[in-house]
C-alpha cells in the first residue's frame, strides 16, 4: 500500500509541473532565476522587458510566478518589507523519475 | 519647461539627512523650518550644485505607508539616479552597510542596481549608455 500511494502522489502534482512549464515565459523566468536566485517582482520584469524584450505586464509576470510557484519551482521569501523569489528545481526530478532510462537507478533505489 | 524638483517621501527627515548627504554623498541646498517639526529640506548633487533639487519630503500622509509598502514589498524603487560606474558604486554602499535588493544587472547597454534608502524607499542607481 506505501509503494502505491508513493506512485499516485507525484503523478498528481506532475499535472502542474508540465503546465508551468509549458509556457516559454515561465521557463524564461526560470532561466533568469537560474542565473541569480532570490528577485524581487520588479528585477524579474526588468529582465523580461530589457534583455528579453517581452511587452509583457507586471500582473502577467505575477499571475506567472503564481504558477510556477503552485508547482513548486519558486518559492517566494519574505525579508522585512521586501519579497524575494527563489528557483526551486526539486520537482523536475519527479519527471526523471517517472521515466527512468536504462541507466537510470528506479525509484526503489533513490533516498526518500 | 524644465525638472527643477522632485521629491521622495522619507520616515525621518534628520535620518534622511544623513543618508542621503553622509551615505549617497548628495549636498545639501535649502534647510528651511515648516511648521512644527518639519523642514523644507533639499539636497542636489555636487556635481550639479544649480541643478535638480531632490526634496526629502515628511512622510506623514495617511496615503504614503500603503503607496510604499506595496511598491517596496515587489521591489519597486521611487526614483533613479545616474552614476558613472554602477558596479563600483554598489561595492562603495555595500561597504558602508547599506542593503540591496538588486545587485548590479546588466540589460544591455544600460546596468542598474536597487538599494534601500532607510528611509523607506527603494531607489535605483543606472548607468546610461555614453
Amino acid at each position: 500500500m506505501i509503494g502505491k500511494w508513493t506512485l499516485a502522489y507525484p503523478v498528481v502534482v506532475a499535472d502542474d509541473l508540465f503546465k508551468a512549464l509549458a509556457d516559454p515565459t515561465r521557463r524564461t523566468i526560470l532561466d533568469e532565476l537560474t542565473e541569480r536566485s532570490g528577485q524581487t517582482l520588479f528585477e524579474i520584469c526588468a529582465r523580461l522587458s530589457m534583455k528579453h524584450r517581452l511587452g509583457i505586464s507586471r500582473q502577467a509576470v505575477s499571475q506567472h510566478l503564481a504558477v510556477l510557484e503552485a508547482a513548486g519551482l519558486v518559492e517566494t521569501r519574505r525579508e522585512g518589507r521586501y519579497k524575494f523569489h527563489d528557483l526551486n528545481t526539486a520537482p523536475l526530478r519527479q519527471i526523471a523519475e517517472r521515466w527512468p532510462g536504462p541507466d537510470t537507478p528506479g525509484p526503489e533505489e533513490s533516498t526518500p | 519647461m524644465k525638472i527643477h524638483l522632485t521629491s521622495v517621501f522619507v520616515d525621518d527627515q534628520a535620518k534622511a539627512e544623513h543618508f542621503y548627504t553622509e551615505i549617497l554623498g548628495f549636498v545639501k541646498k535649502y534647510d528651511v523650518p515648516l511648521g512644527e517639526k518639519d523642514r523644507w529640506l533639499t539636497v542636489v548633487s555636487p556635481d550639479e550644485p544649480a541643478g535638480t533639487e531632490l526634496l526629502l519630503e515628511p512622510a506623514g500622509h495617511p496615503a504614503v505607508k500603503a503607496y510604499r509598502d506595496t511598491l517596496v514589498n515587489d521591489g519597486i524603487p521611487l526614483a533613479q539616479f545616474a552614476v558613472d560606474d554602477v558596479k563600483a558604486e554598489y561595492e562603495r554602499l555595500r561597504d558602508l552597510g547599506v542593503r540591496f535588493t538588486q545587485e548590479p544587472l546588466e540589460m544591455g547597454p544600460v546596468t542598474t542596481a536597487v538599494f534601500d534608502d532607510t528611509c523607506g524607499n527603494l531607489i535605483q542607481i543606472a548607468t546610461q549608455p555614453k
